[in-house]
């Protein structure tokens, strides 16, 4: 899914390396273990649903869209091109399989909380996974969101915090600090939960207990890396949105392909 | 159901409507951010408290949930005030709500100067061009409770995003039951010969009695209910234009962006007539009595008399000039 999702944004020569890399793991874990999808029935009506809320990390759900066959693969060398059904953010109406148009950050988790409150209603078992960003926490609404979720006892929603700790404009402690982010959570009545985001036992025993957990919503802190997979990404804030050259995609690719061997 | 003459708000109406529609079908869903008795949703709460959704003071939420709402299959109405609605939670209606087509309706009270007294951050003035300019929005006020009702039955029918303006005070009743409204469709109330008043919502009470005013002084004046200022009835605009020549537009909005500018834009590209327009001018208001700052603003029946004498003016002095012109052709 690296190589996929850097081959996008190198094609498409913008968008945002480092939050997809981070967010890769825990997307994969998603789309292959853990919802209940059907990719050729994308609007079916008891999948479990997917929100991106740091949208421009879509190149990792494009590529796990395109991997399960919700389109056809070529469409991924589309990305961000003039009359593409891969926009720069996601947007539902013209992707197969991409359950919410986000982008604009801050949005996701209310989404989600719309959509946990349906299902209680229709008595349907989905379940809704809301993956948000660490910088995205500074945006209000997300707490609105949050309290939200608790009033109603969302235990069908499943907030994931890719905490990579890394914005535009440098580390989230110099942006805005977020710690203690678990209190935080669980002040506003949440099941937190804290794991490794790159770690794959981590991850799905994390979503196994989550989907146990009743009576009230959980929050997946993932501890991650920013540009996971490629050395010299890492950790860098300006691979927050810029895209490899062609040099620096055969280098990152030569990277992971020896670290998958 | 309402008697013409009576006066009922149309939020009251918004609220019964509401409250027969969630009989009728299972699908709609109500969210609210803790204004269920101003927007009278509260009855549609206590009949069905599963389905209806008090957020809290969290517009931004509100609006966004209720998308998500909508993705599951929904009809989800969003309840609170215009300036709330269409401000606060405005970044919520262009990217979550009309940029996917979601079927959210959006039925934002207090529309206008009518929260009087509680002044300018309670007073939705703006809201009407600001909603208008997002694509694939429907926007409509109806003028008094009988319209309201079926405003928000044809919206819940409508697929996608409506925004309904709805105001706090009693209006008079203006129609009977079974008026012919459609939304996209304006109301001929009456037709004119020197001029034509198109009013919006709770000003199609004031246009009328502004016409009667002019019929006294011996001018015949036409009105029209404009209630959907998106998509506009141009058929409409472009009639009254012809049969008329003048036209006034009566809204209680600023004069940019909502009635005013919308059948500017028909006339200019159709039938460009002397139009004026009621309406704040640039400013905001501030706290006192509904009428009291619709006399002090321009916008009270006296205004709307006076702007219809200055667009008869204009079209008569257009006219002389027309026939006084000399023909170019006259030295040859």
């Amino acid at each position: 899914m690296r190589c996929e999702l850097l081959k996008m944004i190198h094609h498409a020569r913008s968008g945002h390396p480092g939050g997809s890399l981070s967010a890769a793991d825990i997307v994969t874990a998603l789309y292959w273990h853990v919802m209940r999808l059907r990719p050729e029935e994308p609007n079916w009506p008891d999948r479990d649903r997917f929100i991106l809320s740091k949208g421009h990390c879509c190149p990792a759900l494009y590529a796990a869209l395109g991997m399960k066959g919700y389109f056809d693969r070529k469409h991924l060398l589309t990305l961000r091109e003039i009359g593409s059904i891969l926009q720069g953010h996601p947007d539902s109406r013209k992707t197969p399989g991409v359950d919410a148009t986000t982008g604009s950050l801050g949005n996701g988790l209310s989404l989600g909380v719309g959509m946990a409150l349906m299902g209680k209603l229709d008595r349907k078992d989905y379940r809704v996974y809301v993956m948000l960003g660490c910088g995205e926490l500074d945006e209000g609404m997300v707490w609105e969101a949050a309290m939200c979720a608790n009033k109603y006892k969302l235990d069908n929603l499943c907030a994931i915090v890719d905490y990579n700790r890394l914005q535009i404009d440098g580390t989230a402690d110099e942006v805005m600090p977020l710690d203690p982010l678990d209190k935080k959570w669980e002040s506003f009545g949440w099941n937190v939960l804290r794991m490794d985001g790159h770690d794959m036992s981590q991850i799905l025993g994390a979503f196994a207990k989550a989907g146990a957990t009743q009576g009230t919503s959980t929050v997946i802190i993932a501890d991650t890396v920013k540009g996971k997979g490629v050395s010299f990404m890492q950790n860098v804030c300006d691979w927050h949105g810029k895209a490899p050259t062609d040099e620096e995609l055969a280098m990152a690719i030569g990277e992971l392909e020896k670290e998958t061997l | 159901m309402y008697r013409k003459g009576d006066m009922v708000s149309t939020r009251d109406a918004y609220g019964a409507a509401l409250l027969e529609l969630g009989r009728r079908r299972k699908e709609i869903v109500v969210f609210e951010a803790d204004l269920s008795k101003p927007m009278r949703t509260d009855k549609f709460a206590r009949e069905f408290p599963e389905r209806f959704f008090n957020v809290g003071v969290a517009e931004q939420n509100e609006m966004a949930a209720a998308a998500g709402a909508a993705t599951c299959g929904k009809i989800a109405f969003v309840s609170t005030y215009a300036v709330f609605a269409s401000m606060r939670a405005c970044e919520q209606i262009r990217t979550f709500v009309a940029y996917p087509r979601l079927n959210v309706k959006i039925c934002a009270s207090h529309g206008g100067l009518t929260p009087a007294s509680d002044g300018v951050t309670h007073q939705a003035t703006e809201d009407l061009g600001i909603v208008r300019t997002i694509p694939y929005m429907t926007v409509v006020m109806p003028a008094d409770a009988v319209t309201t009702r079926l405003a928000v039955h044809q919206a819940a029918e409508l697929s996608g995003p409506v925004y309904v303006r709805l105001t706090r005070d009693a209006v008079p009743v203006l129609y009977e039951d079974g008026a012919d409204f459609r939304i996209g469709k304006a109301i001929v109330l009456q037709k004119g010969k020197d001029v034509t008043l198109i009013g919006l919502g709770d000003m199609v009470c004031k246009a009328l009695r502004a016409a009667e005013e002019l019929a006294r002084e011996g001018i015949c004046a036409g009105v029209i209910d404009m209630h959907t200022i998106k998509p506009i009835d141009q058929e409409a605009i472009l009639e009254a234009a012809r049969d008329t020549g003048a036209l006034v537009t009566v809204e209680d909005h600023q004069i940019c962006g909502g009635l005013g500018s919308a059948v500017a834009e028909v006339l200019v590209e159709g039938a460009p007539v002397p139009m004026e327009r009621i309406g704040l001018r640039n400013l905001f208001a501030e706290s006192g009595g509904y009428e009291e700052l619709l006399a002090k603003y321009h916008m009270d029946v006296p205004a709307i008399v006076a702007a219809a004498k200055r667009a008869i003016e204009r079209r008569n002095r257009l006219e002389q000039q027309v026939r006084n012109s000399p023909c170019p052709n006259a030295s040859r």
